[in-house]
């Protein structure tokens, strides 16, 4: 029988690590389970090497285009192999400091698969049996399979690539995220379903890579979450880049050839028609990891494939907790972090507050690059405020045009009667780096009169959040 | 340069009081004496001395106002030379305030023997401009210094009326944020109409008034909780005067801070009634042809208190956190019953003083207290404190220790009763007393010490005329 755990967290992404640390740093004595990789799919499937591979499209797309710059850059290609080895290695060196931070904090790593079998009662520590993972090598300095006890369990076991009945991936033609970030070689053509962060960024990468690439998204607009302006410029954006779109549209039989599929696509007109591509990405969303932990037995609620949580990580089975994609939307590394803090600082007994939604940032790292915070434009109205509707174009801006990147568009949304910040939208370079502006103006209940009075250094792109704010209230100065 | 006048400390523990009167409009002269409005404190009536010439410029605080924390801004006087019309606050005097009040402005119950009396307090000239202070900018000034609130919780709450002193803050550290000044709204108890009033009369450096959050007495049920008993309609909601907040205040934290205990003894008072007569019929006329004094009962319970006390050193103490102080002179405090609530004024010298002195001295604290001009210096300090509830025939009760004193003495009514004397039944006068004690201070033995000291003067009064 080994040792009573204060705190047994299961799933070590970025919510479940991130939980850990905090945990041990309240004292607690801290065990994360996992059964392949230490930082989860964040860190080793997605955000951070697929940034990886955006980089190196980046630069190729720069050494394109370097005469614009008075540059010289002759015999420009790529090596599909060294883009995914550097991307890898991203990852591999992510996934070996969370070993660190787990280590240094003294946090026990489990390796393997857990199942609760119960949760505390009065004196009666909670119990886990984790069995041998087949997924991955345990990494060095971990505990093996057994049975393992804790006061307080939490779910952190995120979510996975939702795969449509007849379009379920295959390794070969079909893609997750999973091949997607590791091609064998670039395909010639592509044809990516679903058009939200995942689909967008992998088209945008794809593209640049030179194949052909058509998105499919069911909605009327692409990037269905972001403000429809904001979606509009993009869309623009990327048909100019060679990206063909189609919204409103749904496929509805996939047939895989030797070294193709052929998809039919309904439109929203009711025309249908058919599109063969080398490869098929589908991104149409993901699912929460809820199977064999034993939630059934302890009879914990669900909602729409999800854990129900009371916004502090508590679930209807006290002493079980569940943070992150697990717990439902929005599916966002930062959110499970940010979570998981609120739900052990919540078991500590420290004063904490359910998160506020509306206050989460979300970054898409296409080219261009777009991020928002808070409502969009017609959310707003729907929710029955009056705007006032601020909007400033990189064309406007001394840096912007100094990089080259004379493309994009700042647009901030306020409460026309309490001047309250309701939300930020983004196109153009480097957005993803000035949206915490917004969201730290929105934590801080900021109102335009403190947005206006804040000195933004010049020259930078961050004056655009500045003269954006100002043109909502006509003062803007270079338009 | 001109003058800011600043809500005055009347008393070491006042922290905030209320604005009564002005006596004086914006544009009249003012000469150094003149009384320039009159503040309501946690019991009295109180008059601002101007202590500077010049001329009122203008008035930030109207009157009316209740609940102003010391130190905030109420007027500006315009130096001579200066015109009124362009004065501006030397600077909010937010960012001055201090959660203390300021000691200089107030006597001290030690050295109020060498205090000019008078109900006179002057305020604090505070010419150059506090370093941090925001003329017109954030507005709000509390008790214990800035209200801290969101930018976007101070615009709904000037948007919506919503007095930011009385709302509760959720957010880090306490810091008021947008769903509290809604949720304020929401339960609608937070309407400070006073500070918009406030606004308008001076659009400058003008703080708000604040308002004390509903219940200033420590937290019991809320607001919403208590009503939530009662049928809507079936009461009226009287708002809370300052005595009221003070009593509720200081007689929880007394219950809640010192242990009391309860010791309950029978008096005879016939020997006391025969003297009582004695010496009232002795006494000789004044120029009205009216009896010099009229001693009553409740000042022979006053005399023999002082007089115990001094018998009973040890228990002439009061607990003071960390020690106790001892006392050589007994102060006796005595409740008085008011409309709305009660004062206890002390008497000082409660063991030297004749009987006709107390006497006097009490017909005088009764009625200045009952017009509420009992001046702080009078109400403060005391060791014990008596109340005399016999005239509403109650034969027995037990009371809430004042603090900072270490007993209260609940007297009971003088009735006529049998009792066992001598082995026969007889019929005596008997008044029962009930010394409530604070254990930090009084051990039962010291507290029986003391009672029986009291007992023996009361049965044998003789000993108080010498």
């Amino acid at each position: 029988m080994s040792d009573i755990y204060d705190v047994l967290i299961i799933g070590a992404g970025p919510g479940g690590y991130v939980t850990a640390i905090r945990a041990a740093q309240l004292g607690f004595k801290t065990a994360v389970v996992d059964r392949e990789h230490l930082g989860g799919i964040c860190l080793n499937w997605g955000c951070i090497p697929t940034k990886a591979l955006l980089r190196s499209a980046e630069i190729y797309h720069y050494m394109q285009h370097a005469s614009d710059y008075g540059l010289s850059a002759k015999e420009i290609s790529f090596d599909t192999s060294a883009i995914v080895k550097r991307s890898r290695g991203v990852s591999g060196r992510l996934n070996g400091g969370v070993g660190m931070l787990l280590k240094k904090n003294k946090v026990d790593v489990i390796w393997g698969e857990a199942a609760v079998d119960s949760v505390a009662k009065g004196n009666q520590p909670g119990q886990v049996t984790v069995t041998e993972s087949k997924r991955a090598e345990a990494p060095k300095g971990a505990k093996g399979a057994g049975t393992y006890q804790a006061k307080h369990i939490i779910v952190a076991t995120g979510a996975r690539p939702r795969a449509i009945p007849g379009i379920e991936p295959d390794k070969k033609q079909i893609w997750t995220y999973y091949e997607a970030m590791v091609p064998e070689a670039m395909p010639k053509s592509l044809l990516v379903m679903g058009s939200g962060a995942i689909g967008i960024e992998f088209a945008s990468f794809y593209r640049t890579m030179g194949a052909e690439v058509t998105v499919v998204e069911l909605l009327p607009q692409i990037l269905p979450v972001e403000d429809a302006e904001i979606a509009g410029l993009a869309r623009k954006r990327f048909e100019k880049q060679g990206i063909k779109i189609l919204t409103g549209a749904k496929v509805t039989k996939v047939e895989k050839g030797a070294n193709s599929v052929t998809a039919t696509i309904e439109g929203g007109d009711g025309k249908t028609q058919q599109i063969t591509a080398e490869k098929l990405i589908s991104a149409v969303g993901v699912v929460g990891n809820i199977e064999n932990l034993g939630l059934e037995t302890l009879g914990v609620k669900i909602d729409r494939g999800t854990i129900v949580t009371d916004g502090l990580g508590r679930t209807n089975v006290p002493g079980l907790y569940a943070i992150g994609d697990v717990a439902g939307p929005p599916m966002l590394a930062h959110k499970a972090e940010h979570e998981g803090v609120i739900c052990i600082e919540t078991i500590k007994g420290l004063h904490t507050h359910p998160m506020d939604k509306a206050k989460i940032p979300g970054c898409t790292y296409c080219q261009p690059q777009i991020a928002s915070v808070g409502l969009t434009e017609a959310k707003a109205k729907e929710q029955g405020f009056a705007v006032k509707v601020g909007r400033f174009p990189f064309a406007g801006n001394g840096k912007a045009i100094a990089l080259g990147e004379p493309d994009g568009l700042i647009k901030t949304v306020f409460d026309a009667k309490t001047g309250q910040l309701l939300g930020a939208h983004m196109i153009g370079a480097e957005v993803t780096e000035l949206i915490q502006g917004y969201v730290v103006a929105m934590n801080l209940e900021s109102t335009e009169e403190e947005l206006m009075h804040t000195v933004f250094p010049h020259p930078t792109l961050s004056e655009m959040m500045h003269e954006s704010v100002l043109d909502a209230y006509g003062k803007v100065i270079h338009t | 340069m001109p003058i800011n006048v600043l809500m005055p400390a009347l008393s070491p523990t006042m922290e905030k009081g209320n604005l009564a009167k002005w006596l004086k409009k914006e544009g009249d002269a003012v000469k150094s004496g003149d009384v320039l409005a009159e503040i309501e404190t946690d019991k009295a009536t109180m008059e601002v001395e101007a202590i500077d010439e010049g001329v009122l410029a203008k008035i930030v605080v109207p009157e009316g106002t209740a609940d102003v924390p010391v130190n905030d801004l109420i007027a500006v006087i315009a130096a001579e030379g200066e015109d009124p019309s362009s004065v501006q606050a030397a600077g909010g005097a937010n960012g001055k305030a201090s959660p203390e009040p300021k000691p200089a402005a107030a006597p001290s119950p030690a050295d109020q023997n060498t205090t000019p009396g008078g109900g006179h307090m002057s305020y604090e000239r505070v010419n150059a401009a506090p370093e941090g202070a925001q003329p017109g900018g954030t507005p709000q000034g509390g008790a214990g210094g800035r209200v801290f609130a969101s930018p976007l919780a101070r615009r709904i709450a000037k948007q919506d009326g919503v007095d930011l002193a009385a709302v509760e803050g959720t957010g880090p550290h306490g810091r008021i944020i947008a769903r509290d000044v809604q949720a304020a709204k929401a339960s609608g108890t937070t309407k400070a109409p006073a500070a918009q009033a406030a606004a308008e009369v001076s659009k400058a450096a003008a703080p708000a008034p604040k308002a004390a959050p509903a219940g200033a007495a420590p937290a019991g049920l809320t607001v919403d909780q208590v009503k939530g008993f009662y049928a809507k309609g079936s009461y009226e909601e009287v708002p809370l005067d300052g005595m009221r907040k003070t009593i509720a205040k200081r007689l929880t934290e007394a219950m809640q801070v010192a242990p009391h205990f309860y010791l309950t003894v029978d008096c005879e008072l016939d020997a006391l009634m025969k003297l009582r007569e004695t010496l009232n019929a002795s006494a000789g006329k004044d120029k009205d042809g009216k009896p010099a004094f009229k001693l009553s009962v409740n000042d022979f319970v006053i005399k023999a208190m002082g007089l115990a006390l001094t018998r009973v050193p040890a228990a002439n103490a009061v607990w003071a956190e960390d020690r106790v102080l001892r006392f050589k002179q007994a102060e006796v405090g005595v409740a008085v019953a008011i409309d709305g609530g009660l004062f206890t004024p002390v008497i000082r010298r409660a063991d030297e003083k004749t009987l006709s002195t107390i006497s006097k001295e009490m017909k005088d604290f009764a009625a200045r207290a009952r017009a509420k001009k009992l001046k702080p210096e009078e109400y403060q300090g005391g060791v014990t404190s008596v109340s005399n509830l016999g005239m509403f025939g109650i034969k027995h009760f037990t009371a809430v220790i004042n603090p900072p004193q270490s007993s209260i003495l609940a007297v009971g009514a003088g009735e006529k009763r049998v009792v066992v004397k001598d082995g026969a039944p007889a019929v005596v006068q008997v008044m029962t007393c009930t010394l409530s004690c604070d254990h930090r201070v009084l051990d039962g033995a010291l507290g029986a010490e003391l009672v029986s000291a009291f007992k023996g003067l009361i049965e044998n009064p003789m000993g108080m005329l010498v």
